[in-house]
């Protein structure tokens, strides 16, 4: 099946087979490999990517379900000649992670708990982040992480250089099937 | 040059490995793609006992996309055993342990035969077609059914599944006196069996290699922690030279003991690349990861401790049944004999006697996980200490305390004959008591169970210490293995920067950034100016990789030494350029000073004037390129206090970490940050153990909990946050008073956690759990206790 489909902001036109999954599409075609597959059953979350502005895991997406969509990967957050993200950010200085292999994954949930809750206790991240494993950290600095880039984009919310995909969900929330 | 004024070690740098982690630029096994590469899938044993009747693969063979479909029939010629780095015993039995299963199959999830494909959704395809018959064998599966007389046995060749008989008695060693006395004249004697469930270390990068045999030295990239041993061992057991193999860990999602391994994929990987020529890639799914990568623990302990009625410790017993699983993989054996060095914990008791019965079933292999051995050994006898305190109705921080080691009586030598050189047990366990509010929480202890409250509350403790820093090559040797030491090299660069190249093979652990500031504190360059190399027996040509604690404590001090080299060198060449003595210079802060005055000449002028080669005193080799190799005279010994306080619903058995405190003492403190970060992973790593993680077969040999939807590895929504506080006291052994700290919160939360949930119900009558103590177990135990009906504190007697 021919699909199309936006990844960090290039947009790409592939034929794809109906049942190949939306993050072998970004890995093995795109060759988007960082994100990555931490388990085949959809609990690690290490592959969560956002899809029309919304976090999906996309070892539970269909590449072709993806036609016509925006898709945002971990590579795509860095923009403006390479300045991290307020939560790419906080991850770092709160050394919220180690080998560093959920943090993808993370990275995006956590964008996308902070547009629902910019302001969220202790509480609300750790359930917020039930859906996304990590080995290493025993999570207590991501959740401080967490919380220091909802101070950040609080901080910074005009000048959010990812507002844009924010933007583009607020438009095109006709996905949610997939979420 | 700039001189860094404020020291480098101790402070929170933020670590050099993040910015390519956090965005993407990752460099996983699984992201390699080779010119002409090949995918591999494994077919996998659905049995765990069965003798393999036949194998058809031509419908596979068939397949789109599909190159070739081997065996173990076509690879046994070739493949060799894999390999056992460690003869416990002299007579130990080790079964011959194929890649692929050539007649027998010994455990569900054994690969059988492997399909080479052009994509890796063709492999997985063509391993559907591929036809297995079986014939059933007896699956040898309950650890003390397999050591009694008349079992059936996994390993008819061997006659029996027991691997080896492993013994250390304090009387015989010298060490202390005969614990059959103390047994004998104990005035309490406490006696319980513990099981150490089997743990799936669960690295969030599933396994994954990658070999390109086109070069002229085979290439593999694994996600390993062991690159220069992995090295080794193909070379031995598959018959290549070694110069011909070249072996590099990229960037590796993380290990836990659960990488360190010479696994049949890669040995598969390495025999089917070899066979094709051409450049294959074998990546494990998350189920086949939890299926057929190495399990940890796996332990029954029996354990007898005797004491005097006044609450000291005279003795320790300890009979232990070890799961080896159906084959002995490189440290298979050695696991459950490390805890046999530290089953005395922080005590002073005269007398210890431990055995252990390695034993085979129809399981997948144990191996290293988080602590290897240590964590098991320090559960039971934290647990044992609480259990003689509640016999005796003392409070058990004030029982412990009556054993431990004072400070003053280091260097110590144990029982279980190791000598520890300092610690401080004392000021740990004040910190400890002081963050946790103690006193304040018995009293909430005791007015819940006043009032009965379906929540109790329990308080649990932990004062453990363990042996880190692996290893003195000689004490290794002792136990059938050897190789402790870790090399590090030093280059320095025309322009004054520098490349470290370690042996030692992070994953996770931040040594790029550690390794910067212990060399810009010796060498007196800037953090920036660091580069630290690691991971590809390329540039790293020497090294003995990561786990036990032992980067720091050894690698490190490599670099130390590696550095100290290069001023060495270094000293007589900038007197020359300065025209003095070399014994008139002093090096502080990168700059060579003539004493008492202000000349001086940086590093960096030396180095350049190194390369230049131009002015040198005669007889100078141009280069101040060095290197050492450290090997430690002892182990280092982490301790520290962790106190859990844990409410547990008596209605439901749900047990919930209201506060969790501890205070680890690992010596000199590099990178703060990172230290609270190992810390942290390894608190969720032992309470995970406590109460949630289990590997869990079916009376056929399935792994039932073969995912993450079935194994309960724990979430952020799991997890309490932690409270963590340090004392320093320095190791005496090594230069920077360093001791490790990877295993440290692993070892010690899982027995604080269970004494907590035990301390919350002991007055209903309970007196174990077994781990995890989910909520079904807890409810259970109160019930079987009191039939449902708790009991009120004061016609138990204990209040505390």
């Amino acid at each position: 099946m021919r699909i199309t489909v936006t990844v960090d902001g290039t947009t790409y036109t592939d034929d794809v087979e109906p049942r190949l999954l939306l993050v072998h599409y970004l890995r093995d075609r795109l060759g988007k490999v960082g994100t990555v597959v931490g388990c085949d059953t959809s609990n690690c979350g290490a592959c969560t990517v956002h899809l029309n502005g919304y976090s999906v895991k996309s070892c539970s997406v269909l590449a072709v379900q993806a036609d016509g969509g925006d898709v945002m990967t971990v590579e795509g957050l860095a923009r403006d000649g390479g300045k991290l993200h307020p939560v790419q950010e906080a991850f770092r200085d709160n050394h919220a992670l180690q080998c560093g292999f959920c943090t993808p994954g993370m990275i995006m949930q956590t964008i996308d708990l902070l547009a629902e809750n910019p302001d969220p206790d202790e509480e609300a991240v750790r359930l917020g982040l039930e859906g996304n494993l990590c080995r290493c950290t025993g999570y207590q600095n991501i959740v401080r992480a967490v919380q220091d880039a909802a101070g950040r984009l609080r901080g910074t919310a005009t000048d959010d250089t990812y507002a844009d995909a924010k933007t583009v969900a607020a438009k095109a929330d006709t996905t949610g099937g997939v979420r | 040059m700039t001189a860094t004024a404020e020291p480098e070690i101790g402070r929170a740098r933020l670590r050099k490995e993040d910015e390519h982690l956090i965005t993407g630029r990752t460099r996983w096994t699984d992201n390699i793609v080779l010119p002409g590469m090949q995918h591999l899938a494994i077919l996998r044993s659905p049995p765990a006992h069965a003798r393999i009747t036949g194998i058809d693969t031509s419908a596979a063979r068939s397949m789109p996309g599909v190159v070739a479909v081997f065996t173990g029939a076509d690879l046994a010629a070739e493949q060799g055993s894999l390999p056992c780095a460690w003869q416990i015993t002299e007579d130990m039995k080790a079964p011959p342990a194929p890649s692929l299963a050539v007649d027998t199959v010994n455990f569900a999830g054994e690969a059988v035969a492997v399909v080479v494909a052009r994509s890796a959704y063709e492999a997985q395809d063509a391993l559907e077609k591929i036809d297995v018959d079986y014939d059933d064998l007896p699956v040898v599966l309950d650890l003390e059914a397999a050591a009694a007389d008349g079992a059936d046995v996994v390993h008819p060749d061997l006659g029996t599944n027991v691997s080896a008989v492993w013994t250390f008695d304090s009387a015989e060693a010298g060490t202390g006196s005969d614990v059959e006395e103390a047994i004998r004249d104990a005035e309490v004697l406490v006696q319980r069996t513990f099981r150490q469930q089997r743990l799936i270390p669960a690295f969030m990068e599933p396994r994954s290699v990658v070999v390109d045999p086109t070069g002229p030295q085979l290439t593999m990239w694994s996600a390993t922690q062991i690159p220069h041993i992995l090295r080794l061992m193909l070379a031995m057991t598959l018959e290549i030279p070694e110069h011909k193999v070249r072996v590099i860990a990229p960037d590796v999602g993380g290990g836990f003991g659960g990488k360190l391994q010479v696994t049949p994929e890669e040995v598969i990987a390495l025999l089917v690349a070899r066979r094709l020529g051409k450049p294959v890639k074998y990546t494990e799914s998350r189920s086949e990861s939890m299926l057929a990568a190495h399990h940890g623990r796996d332990q029954i302990q029996k354990l007898t401790l005797a004491a005097r009625r006044d609450g000291t410790v005279t003795g320790l017993k300890v009979q232990l049944l070890a799961d080896m699983g159906a084959y002995l993989r490189a440290g298979t054996p050695v696991v459950p004999i490390l805890g046999a060095f530290v089953f005395n914990g922080i005590y002073k008791f005269p007398s210890y006697h431990f055995t252990c019965t390695n034993v085979f079933t129809n399981k997948v292999p144990t191996d290293a996980y988080r602590g290897a051995g240590r964590p098991e050994a320090t559960f039971a006898i934290e647990r044992m200490m609480d259990e003689l305190a509640a016999e005796l109705s003392r409070d058990p921080l004030e029982l412990r305390a009556q054993n431990w080691i004072t400070h003053e009586e280091f260097p110590f030598h144990t029982v279980a004959g190791l000598t520890y050189d300092s610690g401080n047990y004392e000021a740990a366990t004040a910190r400890a008591r002081e963050l946790f509010d103690y006193d304040g929480l018995r009293r909430e202890q005791a007015e819940r169970r006043e009032r009965r409250d379906p929540v109790q509350l329990g308080i649990g403790i932990s004062t453990f210490t363990e042996m880190c820093g692996f290893a003195p090559s000689r004490i290794l040797g002792s136990l059938g293995g050897g190789a402790g030491w870790e090399h590090a090299a030093i280059r320095m660069l025309p322009t004054g920067k520098v490349e470290v190249v370690t042996g030692s093979s992070p994953h996770g652990q931040g040594h790029e950034t550690a390794w910067s500031q212990i060399v810009a504190d010796q060498l007196g360059v800037p953090f920036e100016d660091v580069e630290v190399l690691h991971g590809d027996t390329q540039t790293s040509p020497r090294g003995m990789d990561t786990y036990g604690s032992r980067s720091l404590a050894v690698g490190g001090i490599a670099v130390v030494k590696a550095a100290e080299k290069v001023i060495s060198k270094a000293r007589p060449i900038a007197a020359h350029l300065m025209e003095c003595a070399a014994d008139d210079l002093e090096f502080t802060q990168g700059q060579f000073r003539v004493k008492g005055t202000e000349k001086a000449v940086g590093l960096a002028d030396v180095a350049l004037a190194v390369f230049a080669a131009t002015d040198l005193p005669d007889g100078i080799e141009p280069n101040l390129d060095s290197d050492a190799t450290y090997d430690p005279d002892n182990f280092s010994f982490p301790h520290g206090t962790h106190l859990c306080a844990a409410e547990v619903d008596t209605e439901t058995g749900q047990v919930r970490i209201r506060s969790y405190v501890c205070v680890d003492d690992i010596g000199h403190v590099v990178n703060p940050l990172i230290v609270d970060g190992q810390v942290h992973g390894g608190l969720a790593q032992g309470i995970a153990q406590a109460l949630y993680e289990e590997a869990v077969h079916d009376e056929s040999g399935t792994l039932l909990s073969g995912s993450f939807a079935e194994y309960l590895m724990p979430s952020a929504a799991d997890l309490p946050s932690f409270t963590t506080g340090r004392t320093e006291t320095p190791a005496t052994t090594n230069p920077l008073g360093v001791k490790g700290v990877g295993e440290a919160g692993t070892i010690a939360s899982t027995p604080a956690v269970v004494n907590a949930v035990l301390d919350a119900v002991r007055h209903l009558g309970v007196r174990d759990i077994e781990m995890p103590c989910t909520p079904m177990r807890v409810w259970q135990a109160i019930h079987a206790a009191g039939a449902g009906r708790p009991a009120t504190s004061d016609t138990e007697g204990d209040a505390r």
